[in-house]
């Protein structure tokens, strides 16, 4: 068991070490729901959600490994727990808010396919953090996702506005803003390990 | 390159340049940016990448009737995440080094939309030959990209190339490009100079097509 504090793992993981800005994780989303605040604001959330309960679901799923002694099996049955988890976050939206459903579109399946989950959940294995300690990961790089999604999507719709050159509109600006985002959370680089 | 006829050899070709996966249709964007902060590692990691977009194409491709329309994701995953999982303790089993300084980046092949992307849309509906023409295309195309990524980071970040030095001592190296911003100035930089190339050709054809009515 890793001997960090609950708080720095938390904040390594929502700043210092940002999933999209530092790590490059989730950047399909991070590119395809952020041209809306609204939107972006309940894509972080969902996938904040999905992360908890896979966190929760690796660190079972390790101790069972651990058991059978059948590490190789670790990305398969991780991939098909996400995706479960998924399909069910997808059921409970559509009861609950047929309207937020709609608006998610495709991203919403697609959260299966967000390597910030899977990579959440290989790295808090490698890292060997305990039950709680994994919860309080999860929370930082879902809070962390979403504050890089929002921020992201306030300057898209900013920029939507302006007087950008053709050549560069779109995909291409975008990762430029990126660039920008990630330039800024680097100053957080003194706050953790 | 409209009707159903396409000739194999377009099968290969398309995924170099016309649809390069991450130039022109930006996909497996984490890995591509992830790992390309040195030559070495952006090889690697197209290599793995083809590897598993190979094998998983096949095998799709071989089963698609078996593979009942409802459970074709989940078998898809499945197929995908065993290929992973081997190049995983192949890379180990070759060089510990490189295993650890792509970290958990290759596990994270599983969900890179390129791969699942090609055995959705290709590989189940096409025959084996196909499949196998259209993944070697587009993992050489994404291979060659992510080395472009990686040779120019590599060049402006640490002077020097495959871990070769190209500069005099007295070359201020520009950090920043190994950091994780200067992954998205590569790929920005990358992007508008294939935006501006695709640009300038649609114009020549254009007057071309103008001067000879």
């Amino acid at each position: 068991m890793s001997d960090a504090s609950h708080w720095s793992v938390f904040v390594n993981a929502a700043l210092v070490n940002n999933f999209v800005l530092a790590y490059f994780l989730g950047l399909c989303p991070f590119f395809g729901v952020s041209a809306r605040l609204e939107t972006a604001v309940r894509m972080g959330g969902a996938v904040s959600f999905v992360m908890l309960v896979a966190s929760v679901c690796a660190y079972l799923i390790n101790l069972l490994l651990d058991v059978v002694n059948a590490p190789y099996l670790k990305i398969i049955s991780y991939i098909l727990v996400i995706a479960s988890t998924v399909q069910l976050v997808e059921m409970l939206m559509r009861k609950l808010s047929p309207p937020t459903f709609r608006a998610m579109g495709i991203y919403l399946p697609l959260i299966t396919t967000n390597c910030a989950i899977l990579g959440l959940a290989l790295f808090q294995t490698n890292r060997g953090y305990g039950f709680t300690q994994a919860i309080a990961y999860a929370l930082g790089a879902g809070i962390g996702f979403a504050l890089a999604l929002v921020l992201m999507a306030g300057v898209r719709e900013k920029l939507d506005l302006a007087n950008v050159p053709d050549l560069v509109k779109g995909t291409a600006a975008a990762l430029i803003v990126a660039g920008i985002l990630s330039m800024g959370f680097m100053g957080f680089a003194g706050l953790g390990r | 390159m409209l009707g159903k006829e396409v000739s194999t050899t377009d099968e290969f070709v398309k995924g170099l340049w016309r649809e390069n996966p991450v130039f022109i249709q930006v996909l497996g964007l984490c890995p591509a940016l992830a790992v390309s902060n040195t030559a070495i590692n952006a090889l690697t990691m197209g290599l793995a990448t083809t590897f598993v977009l190979l094998m998983s194409a096949m095998s799709v491709s071989a089963l698609r009737s078996f593979i009942p329309r409802e459970a074709r994701i989940v078998s898809f995953i499945c197929i995908i995440a065993s290929f992973v999982t081997a190049v995983d303790y192949l890379i180990q089993a070759i060089s510990i080094e490189l295993s650890r300084s792509l970290g958990a980046f290759i596990a994270l092949i599983v969900v890179n939309c390129l791969i699942l992307g090609r055995a959705e849309a290709f590989a189940s509906k096409n025959t084996l030959g196909r499949s196998v023409l259209d993944a070697l295309g587009m993992g050489v195309g994404f291979t060659v990209a992510l080395l472009w990524i990686g040779v120019v980071r590599e060049i402006l970040g640490s002077g020097s190339l495959f871990g070769v030095a190209l500069f005099p001592d007295t070359f201020q190296t520009w950090t920043i490009m190994v950091l994780p911003s200067g992954g998205f100035f590569a790929m920005a930089m990358w992007l508008l100079l294939v935006n501006w190339l695709n640009e300038r050709t649609a114009e020549a054809e254009k007057r071309a097509q103008e001067a000879t009515p």
